[in-house]
């Protein structure tokens, strides 16, 4: 409980109906997206409608001593915004302004509470795309992805969230606003402190602007769907159109239990025998798209893909990615609980580390389906189980630890895209080593060294 | 085991829920407050922890559940499948168990004390309305607007109580010369007392397709105000005396004219009844035959198409919730609407987002409700039309107060109106 007193200043800054403190509504932010995740109430949830009121709050909190969760949508699905130690949950909700669109220099300024589809709807309108594009893009917000360093379907071409963000505004630890980077392609003033505060799961500061990078939209699209009867020959296929010097937007995998869990759900047509399938997206300038997609159809016969299916038009092309989109819904319906990881690997791996899911899923005895962004590595094994069975929860825990250790011995990470959060906190010296560890640590202590801003996510304190 | 009985009916649909957050893309009350409890996802967590002993059901706890417009915009984009217009029932009516009706509700929408109030306006006609409504001239609309705060906002634009109701201006049995079929007509309350132009529409459009139409005089209210708030007990007494009423005059088929009426006859009575074996067969005999007008004049009865004549309208076609995703039906009004000789249909953006009106919620939540009925009066006006059709009075109520606020020139009329005037028109030629 906080004292009264404290509730007294955020009123008085925020005004008491930015101000909640009922627990019927302090419940409903215990939680996120992450699955089988202990809830915590908070003692407040405060929804700033400025910046200096951001860092009013900040101060009152430093003046206390209280904890501050900053949070965004709450989809993350790394238990990034529990607010662990009760305190204050930061609802970034109401900064939802789109500030600016500048042509001239392919720049967006926004708000960190825009939801990301909003931006894209406005840039559209200009031709302009802004392309990192995780599965909640109409649900995230522009903070949170940014905190996250969301990838999506698009990574392999376009990259993620971190190679579009230019420059940020952010409340530090200690109340006060720096602004970093800005609209200029080259900045090398100081150290990168926009790249550190990308990814920084809301543990080093509090964005409240972000200048995005924004592109041309793509002319033309196609799509392609490659059917295989081997994880090898899908793995060599994968690596033999980047060899050709081709780059899809898109490149997506899913594995036999995908598919048939998919193909009942939606009859999109796949073969439910096939060992893996693969949807591939070219995008650009008609003629280049025209070209790229018959020569990656040429790979994929090639490299023996039983079926090859090029998208004729747009009905045919949006059968075969509700297909991929449906791969998540489809798979939740199966069980209660879905716990879904993103152990990433480079892509040569892919048919290793498909081929070690499914060893770990036998030795464990679990149903587990694995899809994902093959292109760039980013594979989903997805465990459909029940948060009630406990022994069945045990070997799922035990099934999450050995699928992170085969991910880093093939010299990958643990998660591509998803954040470290409450979820993965303890792997990371697996990744780091001790001495990786204590160095984040230094990082979080001289930016925040009362652990203030999300405390107990990414970085344990001693 | 019902939804209007017991919260543990709805365990397995609350542990379908992954708490994606897939919901707040679509909800109409969370776009507005960006608070997670406006959103499907804090309401079924709220209920979780009710269940689980957590919390305990309060009166606050109760405010919270009435923040949903029932509109099931969220069942449909749940990866899930989490049918989150049962766990809302069944938390409401687990409220009102445990703490009453909220008061709001109490004073003006229990059920059976809405029909009382009703036929007393009837009785002391303009007297009533006089004290509580003033008229808005308006060309084709007979509305008003609250005289005076009674909680529920003086902005709202209510249409006037007709001077007769629809069921005392017909007889119980409209005869035809040849009759192809015997048709009973449910009128729902807001057709029978409000919108009698609908009722009148729906008479003349059937019989127009030699339908013998019977209207029961023992009918009352569908029940559907009593059973989303949680009131069952209200809610099942009308049901019975529903399907006596239609029982003792039987009919081939059963029409709708309103989006609720349609769900009650379709799916709720069978439900609040599942436990009274005798009328439970009743109502599931009844729901095997119920339409909604549009639903019947495309599938079940083909309407005329010679005899249409011609409509000069742009119109656009507003999808009410419980019609839409509800029974299923947004082609057949659309269908309708193409077949008239002069009618364009230009699609609004979103038109099955809800517009806020949700029966009672609107008296709950009347800034709310405005808020969200703002964002369709915007809508509606993009598309420069002169005339909004849907397919429920309750709709046409909230769409009418919307357009009429923000001074837009626009008729809103129920579809069957538009196909009524285009068979008027062709008589005329
Ligand atoms: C069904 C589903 C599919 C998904 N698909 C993908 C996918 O394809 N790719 C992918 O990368 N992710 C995916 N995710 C994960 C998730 O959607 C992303 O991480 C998302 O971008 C989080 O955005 P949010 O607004 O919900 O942030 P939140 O969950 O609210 O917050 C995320 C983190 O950011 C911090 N934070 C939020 N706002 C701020 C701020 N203004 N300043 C500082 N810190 C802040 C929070 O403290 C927290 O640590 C998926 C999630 C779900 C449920
Ligand atoms: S979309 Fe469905 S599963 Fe996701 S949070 Fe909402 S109700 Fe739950
Ligand atoms: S039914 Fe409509 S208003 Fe209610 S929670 Fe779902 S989307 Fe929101
Ligand atoms: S009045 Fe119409 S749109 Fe509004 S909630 Fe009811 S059915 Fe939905």
């Amino acid at each position: 409980m906080l004292a009264r007193e404290v509730l007294q200043e955020l009123i008085q800054v925020l005004g008491a109906e930015n101000v909640l403190t009922e627990q019927e509504d302090l419940l409903t932010y215990a939680y996120d997206a992450t699955a089988a995740m202990k809830h915590h109430k908070p003692d407040v949830v405060v929804s700033p409608l400025s910046t200096e009121q951001v860092a009013e709050v900040v101060k009152i909190a430093v003046r206390h001593n209280i904890p501050i969760y900053p949070r965004g949508s709450g989809t993350n699905l790394s238990g990034g915004t529990i607010p662990t130690k009760g305190g204050i949950v930061l609802s970034m909700l109401n900064l939802n302004k789109i500030l600016e669109i500048d042509q001239d220099n392919l720049t967006a300024t926004v708000q960190p509470g825009v939801i990301i589809q909003a931006l894209n709807d406005e840039v559209l309108k200009l031709g302009l795309l802004y392309p990192p594009d995780p599965g909640t893009v109409t649900t995230a917000t522009m903070g949170g992805s940014l905190s996250e360093c969301s990838g999506g379907l698009r990574g392999l071409k376009y990259g993620v969230t971190k190679h579009y963000i230019m420059g940020l505004q952010i409340v530090l630890a200690n109340g006060e606003v720096i602004r970093w980077g800005g609209k200029t392609v080259k900045n090398v003033t100081g150290y990168d402190l926009v790249a550190l505060f990308t990814g920084a799961e809301g543990t080093l500061g509090i964005v409240t602007e972000i200048i995005v990078k924004l592109i041309p939209s793509p002319e033309a699209r196609k799509s392609i769907l490659a059917v295989f009867d081997d994880v090898d020959k899908a793995g060599k296929a994968i690596a033999s159109i980047i060899r050709n010097k081709i780059i899809p937007a898109t490149l997506e995998i899913m594995d036999n239990v995908t598919i048939q869990t998919v193909e009942h759900f939606v009859h999109a047509g796949l073969p439910l025998d096939a060992e893996a399938v693969l949807l591939i997206e070219v995008d650009g300038y008609k003629e280049v798209v025209e070209r790229e997609a018959v020569l990656v159809e040429q790979i994929l016969k090639d490299e023996q893909a039983v079926e090859v299916k090029i998208a004729k038009d747009d009905k045919e092309r949006d059968l075969l990615w509700l297909a991929r989109r449906s791969a998540l819904p489809a798979l939740a319906q199966k069980r209660p609980t879905t716990v879904l990881e993103d152990a990433t690997v480079p892509r040569s791996k892919i048919p290793d580390m498909l081929k070690a899911i499914r060893r770990i899923a036998d030795k464990h005895n679990l149903n587990i389906a694995t899809f994902g962004h093959a292109g760039d590595g980013n594979l989903h094994p997805t465990i459909l189980t029940d948060e009630r069975d406990q022994d069945e929860m045990k070997r799922v825990h035990l099934a999450v630890d050995e699928i992170f250790q085969t991910a880093i011995s093939l010299g990958g990470t643990l998660s591509g895209e998803h954040g470290i959060g409450i979820a993965k906190m303890k792997y990371l010296d697996w990744e780091f080593g001790e001495a990786g560890v204590a160095a984040l640590r230094r990082i979080k202590e001289a930016l925040d060294p009362n652990y203030l801003l999300n405390p107990g996510k990414i970085v344990r304190r001693d | 085991m019902s939804v209007y009985n017991s919260l543990d009916s709805i365990t397995e649909e609350l542990h379908k829920c992954m708490k994606c957050g897939n919901c707040m893309a679509v909800c109409p009350i969370y776009k507005e407050t960006r608070q997670e409890v406006g959103v499907a996802r804090g309401k079924i967590s709220l209920v979780e922890y009710l269940l689980s002993g957590e919390i305990e059901m309060t009166e606050r706890l109760a405010d919270r559940f009435s923040l949903c417009t029932t509109c099931m915009a969220c069942n449909t984009n749940c990866p899930c499948g989490v049918r989150f217009d049962k766990i809302i029932l069944a938390a409401r009516a687990e409220a009102v168990r445990k703490k009453g009706l909220h008061p709001v509700k109490k004073i003006a929408f229990t059920a059976l004390k809405m029909q009382r109030m009703f036929d007393f306006g009837m009785k002391t006609g303009s007297l009533f309305q006089g004290v509580a409504l003033k008229h808005v001239p308006h060309k084709s609309d007979r509305i008003a607007r609250m005289r005076f705060d009674i909680g529920i906002g003086t902005d709202k634009v209510f249409p006037m109580l007709a001077s007769k109701t629809l069921r005392s201006e017909f007889p119980e049995v409209v005869k035809v010369k040849n009759p192809k079929m015997r048709v009973a007509f449910f009128t729902g309350c807001m057709i029978n007392y409000f919108y009698t132009d609908i009722g009148k529409a729906v008479v003349e459009v059937l019989k127009e397709n030699d339908i013998e139409v019977v209207i029961p005089k023992g009918q009352g209210c569908c029940g559907i105000p009593a059973s989303v708030n949680g009131d069952v007990a209200s809610a099942s007494a009308l049901a019975k005396r529903n399907l006596r009423a239609f029982e003792k005059l039987g009919a081939d088929a059963l029409v709708v004219a309103c989006s609720s009426g349609g769900t009650a006859w379709k799916h709720v009575f069978g439900e609040l009844l599942e436990n009274d074996p005798e009328f439970k067969a009743l109502a599931d005999k009844w729901a095997g035959k119920s339409y909604d007008i549009s639903e019947f004049l495309i599938h079940k009865v083909p309407f005329k198409k010679q005899g249409l004549g011609r409509v000069d309208r742009k119109v656009t076609y507003h999808d009410p919730c419980h019609l839409n995703r509800g029974q299923g039906i947004n082609k057949e009004p659309r269908e309708i609407l193409k077949s008239i000789p002069g009618v364009t249909l230009i699609e609004m953006k979103e038109p099955g987002r809800c517009c806020g009106m949700a029966g009672s919620f609107s008296l709950v939540h009347p800034d709310l409700s405005v808020q969200i009925s703002d964002r369709k009066t915007a809508d509606i006006e993009l598309t420069h039309t002169d005339t909004v059709a849907t397919g429920c009075p309750a709709c046409r109520l909230q769409l009418k107060s919307g357009v009429e606020n923000a001074g837009i020139e626009e008729e809103v009329l129920h579809t069957i109106q538009i196909l009524a005037e285009s068979y008027r028109a062709g008589k005329n030629n």
